[in-house]
């Protein structure tokens, strides 16, 4: 690559070098790139090191790369983003809707014709549609580049400065200074000071450098890293292997196969337990609260609940062998966890039908003297059940959670919470069948003249625990994301790069100084530096001139 | 028990009454001859009010954990006075670093306007649902509180330096924008004043209203000028609102709160008539003449440090904890619950902000203009979200 000599201190520069790497004077021909031409200062974000994007501009890696590491293009995105997630809050996404509602009739009914329209746009599951997550793509992809960019030639030029500035460099800071007399007394207390207030000094040949808190620059490049290691975090989970994410209802008495787990891992739901505010005594101190909510307020979710092991996983759920492994109570905020699984308290179901107990008796019969009895189990509910006088009472229809949609039976859901039947009744040695539909607190005779009625006699209920099972390979990587993230954030936020220039000219001596942040703090540093000399304070070349100039003026 | 409740809620108006002393003790400093960030003796007293005051309200928050049991953070009053009080802390930081005496004169009534506002909500003590027993509550909740505070300190640097530096010789967009800044400050004290007013007279209408196919009731405590579309007034109080509530509105409370916004940006109005009338011209040309002698670029310095500070701190407790928090209660880390969106959104605006101020040079007024854009996004998240759009964590 073609290199830039400088004709000050003679250091080879890579092309497009805005300020030599060494002593920093201006490399004319490439002002433009920073912005510096119609500038009293100089552009010091990048050191005016030469990076590639300001350089290359050919082929359509260039000019991707390029487009990549605008700063400017990147907060399009961010914007852009800004807007659309705002926009995915207007109205709820489909997952906070309630469950059993048709999406597109839910968002016209609830929300009218604006409603319809966020439906039809796809809105109502913005945040997983194809072109969020592209936006959220281009903004990691532009981090990248853009950091790429910049890192690199700032390292190199901040390693290869030298105390020795070129004196345009150093006029052109913004905090700068010029003493006529200056002896080297105070010239030497001056850096004592500089010493003392931990900035690290080089010298060469009498001019100074003094550095504090360089590490600092980096905090951006980490920070940027961190969020690139939570993204791609994030993307990870779409492999099948990294993200389990299963549901798993148990009755209470139960013992189920943990979904996700293939076949080596059981829970049993000893006891699922619903407690509210204002059984205890302690909760005497929120009365006032609980009678405004009028309702219940729910205290505690839990399930009493064993991990089993299956030894014998070969066979596949066909014949397992359970040992216990574990036993504790999973709330809300208490996971239970085990081998890489968590299971998560999420939901549950009260009094669901264990088993319904019915008998059959004449209808004319005033008594109801039984004929005879059966149970119907609802977990496995038979087809037929043979009572003792010889009837047989087939189950036509099962509606385990009945309700009546426009006069139709239906079913709401495949939980037993409020079951009905249609049963079919042989009279003992007949062919012929009587229709009884029954239910709870329902005994319905549909021709009028049936000669047996079923009669609910018993049930038992029992609770139901409704919990998620994650096995989460991705949150290691999240987590470092996040941990670096914050690491490089502090670090670029709580510390600043500050450098101090002393530059001997003639009998007297130049300061110029500059930080990336925190003028007032650098600004202060001087003031203890030449406290007590007669070195002129710094001027603050900016407030004067107002004369900034941003980087990329013109992309 | 009863006693420390009291003791309790005592300190609280302590501190409310500290704050406002301190106000005009800030106030005080601007009739100073010498220059700004000089120790003088009325700056001494309102900085010292001002702490007394916070000690005041820590214990407040102290005593108040102790009756409850549990960090008073948990419901809409006590989250919000804990942002007020976080905002004092947040300013009394900020302020020994620059030492900038006008900075109390603006961000202390903000605090006490946040403080009032809080009270209007309900105040009792409120048991804990199981999600939000965890310790990631206080951690969550104070981190962000304090994140938030001091990017509200950077809002009110940049609404001094608006004030300060926009040409107010003639109309302009920009001077329509600070008044309309200057408004909603306006709004949130009126619904303090009309709410505490109609409390005092322990006003309240009740109706009857079909909801969801079931008749609901409510209680406003406002004259309605907006009722429930379909109301029969209950109670005996002879009056009838002058139209209903827009049928699209969602939630019980729908209506009420829509009635309660009325008034709001009634009584703001009128107050903002009000002062343009004894002003007699734009409420920030008005106060501009008092800052003449504040250093516009210690403004612009301090309005970025508060966000170069504050991000970090908000990014820790409102993404990273929540996070934590949320993988721990609800399985998954991050859910678009519109509360978290809004929390992303404030992430992404404040980058976006670093990113224009450091890569584009935006200083001075645009960069305040930003710090106040983000402060609305924050307020929007801490008050229109919880109001408006319900979601997991609203509280009201
Ligand atoms: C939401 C995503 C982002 C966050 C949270 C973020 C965060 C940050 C932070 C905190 C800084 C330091 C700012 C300062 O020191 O004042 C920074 C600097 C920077 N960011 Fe980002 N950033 C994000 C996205 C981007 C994107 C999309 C680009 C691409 C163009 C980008 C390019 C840069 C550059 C070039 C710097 C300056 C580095 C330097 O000073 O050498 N960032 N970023």
């Amino acid at each position: 690559m073609k290199k830039i000599v400088c004709d000050s201190c003679g250091h080879q520069n890579p092309e497009g070098t805005v300020l030599c790497q060494q002593c920093g004077k201006p490399i004319d021909q490439n002002q433009y790139i920073d912005g510096n031409e119609n500038s009293k200062l100089i552009n010091m974000r990048y050191e005016g090191s030469a990076r590639r994007s300001k350089t290359h501009n050919k082929s359509i890696v260039d000019k991707t790369w390029n487009f990549f590491s605008s700063v400017k293009i990147g907060i399009w995105l961010i914007s852009i983003t800004i807007i659309a997630s705002a926009v995915g809050t207007i109205f709820p996404q489909e997952m906070y809707i309630p469950p059993n509602v048709s999406a597109s009739e839910h968002y016209r009914d609830q929300y009218g014709i604006l409603g319809q329209i966020y439906y039809q746009l796809g809105f109502h599951n913005l945040y997983s549609s194809w072109w969020y997550m592209i936006l959220i793509a281009l903004i990691g992809i532009s981090i990248t580049i853009a950091s790429i960019d910049r890192v690199v030639p700032l390292y190199k030029a901040l390693n290869m400065q030298k105390p020795k500035r070129h004196e345009s460099f150093l006029k052109r800071q913004r905090l700068f200074s010029s003493t006529e007399q200056v002896s080297e007394d105070d010239k030497q207390k001056a850096i004592t000071t500089l010493k003392s207030i931990r900035y690290k000094v080089t010298e060469e040949d009498g001019h100074v450098l003094a550095e504090k808190g360089r590490f600092s620059r980096w905090g951006p490049y980490i920070n940027h890293i961190g969020l690139i290691i939570f993204l791609l975090g994030c993307l990870f989970r779409f492999i099948p292997f990294m993200y389990i994410d299963e549901y798993v209802w148990v009755r209470e008495g139960e013992t189920v196969l943990i979904p996700g787990t293939e076949g080596l891992y059981y829970i049993e739901n000893k006891d699922f337990i619903l407690e509210t505010y204002g059984d205890s005594p302690e909760d005497e101190r929120f009365k006032e609260a609980l009678q405004k909510q009028g309702g219940m307020v729910a205290k505690n979710y839990q399930t009493d609940a064993v991990i089993y092991k299956n030894t014998n996983p070969s066979a596949l759920g066909l014949d397992p062998e359970l040992e216990k492994f574990k036993e504790d109570s999973i709330r809300v905020n208490h996971p239970i966890k085990f081998d890489d699984f968590a299971l998560y308290q999420s939901s549950y179901q009260q009094n669901e039908f264990e088993s319904m107990s019915f008998k059959l008796h004449r209808t004319d019969d005033p008594e109801e003297e039984s004929l005879g009895s059966f149970s119907v189990n609802l977990a496995n509910p038979e087809n037929e059940y043979i009572l003792d006088n010889g009837t047989r009472v087939v189950i036509d229809q099962y509606f385990p959670d009945y309700y009546l949609d426009d006069g139709e039976p239906r079913s709401k859901s495949k939980y037993p919470r409020n079951p009905a039947y249609v049963f079919l009744v042989y009279p003992p040695g007949q062919d012929d069948y009587e229709i009884s539909f029954a239910g709870i607190g329902r005994n319905v005779d549909p021709t009028g003249n049936n000669e047996f009625k079923l009669g609910l006699q018993d049930f038992e209920v029992r609770d139901v625990t409704g919990l998620s099972v994650r096995r989460d390979y991705t949150l290691p990587i999240i987590s470092l994301g996040g941990l670096i993230f914050m690491i490089g954030v502090v670090q670029g936020m709580y510390w600043q790069h500050r450098r101090i220039w002393l530059h001997p000219k003639n009998n007297g001596l130049w300061i110029a100084a500059h930080t990336n942040k925190n003028w007032f703090g650098i600004k202060r540093d001087i003031e203890k530096v030449i406290n007590d000399t007669n070195i002129k304070m710094v001027m603050d070349q900016e407030e004067d001139q107002n004369n900034y100039q941003p980087e990329e003026q013109t992309k | 028990m009863g006693d420390l409740v009291t003791l309790s809620s005592n300190s609280l108006y302590l501190a409310f009454i500290l704050y406002l002393l301190a106000t005009f003790f800030f106030a005080g400093t601007i009739r100073d001859k010498r220059s700004e960030g000089s120790k003088t003796f009325s700056s001494k007293i309102a900085i010292t009010l001002t702490i007394i005051g916070f000690a005041s309200q820590i214990f407040y928050f102290i005593t108040r954990w102790i009756v409850s049991g549990h960090a008073p953070v948990s419901n809409l009053f006590e989250y919000t006075t804990f942002f007020g009080m976080m905002l004092v802390f947040a300013f009394i930081i900020i302020y020994f670093i620059y030492r900038l005496n006008i900075l109390g004169l603006f961000a202390l009534p903000v605090a006490l306007l946040i403080i009032a506002y809080a009270s209007m909500f309900p105040t009792e003590i409120s048991p804990l649902v199981p999600s939000l027993k965890s310790h990631w509550l206080y951690i969550h909740v104070t981190t962000v509180s304090l994140g938030q505070a001091i990017l509200a300190v950077s809002f009110v640097a940049g609404l001094i330096y608006l004030i300060k530096e926009i040409d107010q010789s003639k109309k302009s967009k920009k001077t329509t924008w600070l008044e309309i800044i200057i408004y909603s400050i306006f709004t949130t004290l009126g619904f303090i004043i009309i709410s505490s007013t109609f409390n005092a007279m322990d006003y309240s209408v009740t109706f009857e209203f079909p909801y969801d196919d079931q008749v609901s009731t409510v209680d406003y405590h406002l004259p309605p000028i907006a009722g429930p579309s379909g109301a029969t007034l209950v109670s005996d109080n002879d009056v009838s609102p002058l139209f209903e509530a827009p049928g699209w509105m969602q939630g019980v409370n729908a209506a009420r709160k829509f009635n309660t916004i009325l008034w709001s940006v009634i009584a703001g109005l009128g107050l903002y008539v009000i002062a343009r009338v004894v002003l007699r011209k734009r409420v920030g040309a008005a106060i501009q003449p008092l800052l003449s002698k504040v250093n516009r670029d210690l403004l612009d310095e301090v309005s970025y440090r508060a966000v170069a500070i504050g991000f970090p701190i908000f990014t820790l407790g409102g993404l990273i904890f929540a996070m934590i928090w949320a993988q721990q209660a609800w399985d998954r880390f991050w859910g678009w619950d519109p509360k978290e969106v809004w929390a992303l959104i404030t992430f992404f605006f404040y980058a976006a902000f670093l990113h224009l101020r450091l890569s584009r040079g935006w200083h001075g007024e645009r960069s305040a203009w930003l710090a106040v854009g983000g402060f609305a996004i924050i307020m929007f998240n801490l008050i229109a979200v919880n109001l408006i759009i319900a979601g997991l964590h609203s509280y009201a």
